[in-house]
């Protein structure tokens, strides 16, 4: 493999020089472009957060483990579960969405990166930037402290005079950008970077979860920008959008919020569902069963998704015919999901199943997730909502949906993928004690809570008095939050170890799985595919490894890989690293600051530097060097 | 599906131009937003001025007719750039720049003539609602200004050939998007007061 270098000639390069693919060390992760090492630092990113908002949980357990407990005040109690679902959602959850799909997209349709590297890279530092303004509210004056859906007027200025809110509105804000700037990326990538043979009805079903996705975010993050803006506004600048004195409505927040709130959960959850779609028929040697009726139902789980927000207000006084609407919306719905999860069980039916650790997170998926989706039914019961809304019964409720659904389907897939990103497989010895501990402490901690609901006890509330019979199943709860958490420090332990070790090394196929990932070694090289794809199929690995299932004419074969040969040609451009995303997202995280702290002189600097910036970026040419491949480099 | 000179493609759009499309629809759903919160909250303020008090349609008129012709300056610039006439396509993208900066100048007036009249953002609903959501569309229509000089300069400091076309096919992509929302908020916020 001969790599040469292609400098730049211009007024970027002049400024601040774009690092070549010589550069080695920290400069070289702060400038990649390389979709595999922003998707892993995405990972680790979301699993870092993942690991703070499971401690946060643990203490929030710890402090209602026996009625009247003093472990956390009134006040840290609030900033505590702010925290954790905000945490949870936007900065853990989330983001592993994008570190899959950052570092799987491209290897799944046959592409050698994103379509806009630059602006992938931006899209990660500003989610950084977010992130790391968000926090830096416990030692700027006190936590958010509204809740992850930060109700107004419980926001406004006068309810909540510290600077909390602010950090939560900012940070959510500069996250958002990031977000939707890598959902656009996505797309583009996804609709135009396909390996020559990959048709829409070839692509692997994880695309296809991922391309809904990023639809879902394209059009659910808008109402919640502005909406976060209008309080920004309000609390900054003296507007009246939320204040009720002056004729503001809350209620407004409401609806922009579940707006977005709503198709929020299958932006979480829709990758989850993708990666399960690879992982169960990986590990049944079956295809996946009913592959339209998976697209189709994703298609209309991302339709619907938009109509039933407002069954989060059932208790707001939206009148009997809005709250029919709502509810039987929200009953349809469930169809969809429903056919998923009868194709998944489908797939499995006569399979040769392999109980690897995946696969067992998986199977756990399905059950924890239907759980979810029956109590789901239950509470789109508009006239049962009214009883049980804002108890823990809908606690329990949506962390069986995000956290049983999303989560254990995120597991199953960093199980299956691991060797892909690392090179290095996990021990599967260790992975069942993990599977067991995790999905032992989530039942526990979660499903007594189904009851706690039942019986009245509210959410959000610091302690609860004795005698209401809550004591028994809160202590078991919490003890269950313990175990859970044991599991995710074994999980955090096998990682380290097996990125210590020097005996794991994984092979390109360790599961003899079907999609395109599979060809290339464990982890893949910098330029990804040698030569372009030639796709001749659903699975298309797999027809390459099992030609008797192929059903291709030989005719449209030659001519893919016509295509594929003439592409070749034109020989691997990698696309050179660059300063400028990092130098914006610093810009637009300080200009967060200088808006909390109403510094104009700071504002002043920080608009001028994202001018520049972006000026450079556009303008800092092409770069990027060229990469040669022997005829029989990288298949000994 | 298309050969480029990075290879195959499974699409024949330009990634920048789909890019600009799929930025545009979600810049609807943020206009969208808007342009309902200020619906909503029409008729709601306690306090005046209220919209009947200050709207001055036939000055509305002029500058979004001004907006307008900027639209088809626009696409001027763009079949010149197409024919490489570049002495022509600068000439059009210099008016367009002027029209837009024309357009900014009402927006200043009109903002600047209201405050004089009472009307504040933090005055009443109507204030607020209204204030962000002509002050976003005027933050879009600045960002377009500040952009198509930056073109505008570049065209002087390095040769630009109609292979650069798509560059400017983005901004005008993004230009245009700009000029129908206002036809929207001219509608739903300006005229729809005096029906």
């Amino acid at each position: 493999m001969a790599i040469s270098s292609q400098s730049a000639k211009n007024l970027g390069s002049k400024v601040l020089i774009r690092p070549n693919s010589q550069t080695k060390g920290i400069v070289s992760w702060l400038t990649t472009v390389d979709h595999k090492r922003l998707g892993i630092m995405y990972l680790v990113a979301s699993f870092l957060f993942l690991f703070t908002a499971t401690i946060e949980s643990s203490l929030i357990r710890t402090q209602l483990i026996r009625p009247n407990n003093t472990f956390l005040s009134p006040e840290i109690f609030n900033q505590m579960f702010t925290l954790h679902g905000v945490t949870m959602v936007f900065l853990a959850i989330m983001p592993m969405g994008t570190g899959f799909a950052n570092f799987l997209v491209p290897l799944m349709i046959g592409a050698r990166d994103l379509a806009f590297p630059r602006l992938n890279a931006f899209g990660f530092w500003i989610y950084i930037a977010g992130a790391t303004l968000f926090y830096s509210s416990i030692f700027l004056g006190g936590a958010p402290n509204a809740g992850w859906f930060a109700y107004a007027p419980l926001t406004s200025l006068s309810a909540n005079p510290g600077h909390g809110i602010d950090f939560y509105m900012i940070g959510l804000f500069l996250a958002g950008m990031g977000t939707l700037a890598t959902a656009m990326n996505v797309i583009v990538t996804i609709i135009s970077m396909r390996a020559p043979g990959m048709t829409l009805w070839r692509m692997p079903m994880f695309i296809w979860m991922v391309l809904i996705t990023m639809f879902l975010i394209l059009f659910a993050f808008p109402p919640f920008t502005i909406a976060l803006v209008q309080v920004i506004m309000d609390r900054s600048f003296g507007s009246l959008f939320y204040v009720p004195e002056q004729g503001g409505m809350p209620i407004l927040w409401q609806h922009l919020f579940w707006i977005f709130g709503h198709p929020e959960v299958y932006i979480i959850v829709l990758p989850a569902f993708g990666a399960i779609s690879e992982v169960i028929p990986a590990f049944s040697r079956k295809p996946l069963s009913g592959y339209p009726i998976m697209v189709f139902s994703g298609m209309s789980i991302g339709f619907m998704g938009f109509a039933v927000w407002a069954h989060h207000m059932f208790t707001t006084g939206l009148g009997p015919y809005g709250e029919m609407a709502f509810a039987v919306t929200s009953f349809v719905i469930g169809v969809p999901t429903g056919a998923k999860i009868f194709n998944w069980v489908m797939t499995m039916w006569g399979g040769k199943i392999r109980l690897t650790t995946s696969m067992l997170f998986a199977i756990g998926f399905i059950v924890t997730f239907v759980m979810g989706g029956i109590t789901g039914i239950m509470v789109a019961i508009s006239s049962l909502d009214a009883q049980i809304n804002s108890s823990y019964f809908l606690v329990a409720h949506f962390h069986y949906a995000m956290g049983g659904g999303a989560l254990l389907g995120f597991m199953a897939g960093f199980y299956y993928w691991f060797p892909k990103f690392t090179g290095k497989m996990l021990s599967e010895k260790v992975g069942r004690f993990v599977f067991a501990l995790i999905a032992v402490g989530f039942h526990t901690v979660f499903f007594p809570q189904h009851f706690l609901g039942l019986m009245g006890m509210p959410r959000r509330i610091q302690t609860y008095a004795d005698g209401y019979g809550f004591n028994t199943l809160n202590l078991i709860s919490t003890l269950g939050s313990y175990i859970a958490l044991v599991g995710a420090c074994l999980l955090a332990y096998d990682i380290i170890v097996t990125m210590r070790s020097k005996d794991r090394k994984a092979p390109n196929d360790p599961w003899d799985a079907r999609s395109l990932e599979w060809s290339i070694p464990s982890p893949p090289p910098v330029h990804d595919f040698d030569t372009t794809p030639v796709v001749v199929g659903q699975d298309t690995f797999w027809l390459e490894k099992y030609p008797q299932f192929k059903n291709i004419s030989k005719q449209e074969e030659s001519e893919i890989a016509k295509l594929a040969k003439e592409s070749d040609k034109h020989g691997i451009h990698m696309p050179g690293a660059s300063w400028w995303p990092l130098i914006t997202s610093v810009a637009l995280f300080f200009g967060g600051y200088s808006i909390i702290f109403d510094n104009i002189l700071l504002g002043i600097i920080m608009a001028g530097l994202l001018i520049f910036s972006v000026h450079a970026w556009a303008f800092e040419g092409v770069g990027g060097y060229y990469v040669t491949v022997d005829n029989d480099g990288g298949k000994k | 599906m298309s050969m480029t000179s990075h290879g195959y493609r499974s699409s024949n759009i330009k990634d920048p131009k789909l890019l600009m499309w799929i930025f545009l629809a979600s810049d609807c759903m943020f206009f969208g937003s808007l342009i309902g919160t200020y619906l909503v909250y029409r008729g709601r303020s306690l306090v005046g001025p209220y919209p009947q008090d200050l709207f001055d349609i036939p000055l509305t008129t002029i500058s979004t007719f001004v907006l307008l012709m900027s639209s088809f300056l626009m696409v001027m610039a763009l079949y010149y750039l197409r024919k490489n006439k570049i002495q022509s396509f600068r000439l059009a993208t210099f008016g367009v720049i002027i029209f837009g900066s024309i357009f900014l100048g009402f927006q200043v007036f009109e903002f600047s003539h209201f405050a004089h009249e009472g009307l504040t953002l933090q005055q009443n609903l109507f204030g607020s609602s209204f204030y962000v959501l002509t002050g976003t569309h005027g933050i879009h229509v600045a960002i377009g200004v500040l952009w198509l000089i930056s073109l505008l300069i570049t065209s002087y400091i390095r040769p630009m050939t109609s292979k650069d076309e798509v560059y400017l096919d983005v901004a005008a992509l993004y230009w245009h998007f700009v000029d129908i929302v206002w036809i929207v908020i001219f509608t739903v916020v300006y005229l729809i007061e005096f029906i």
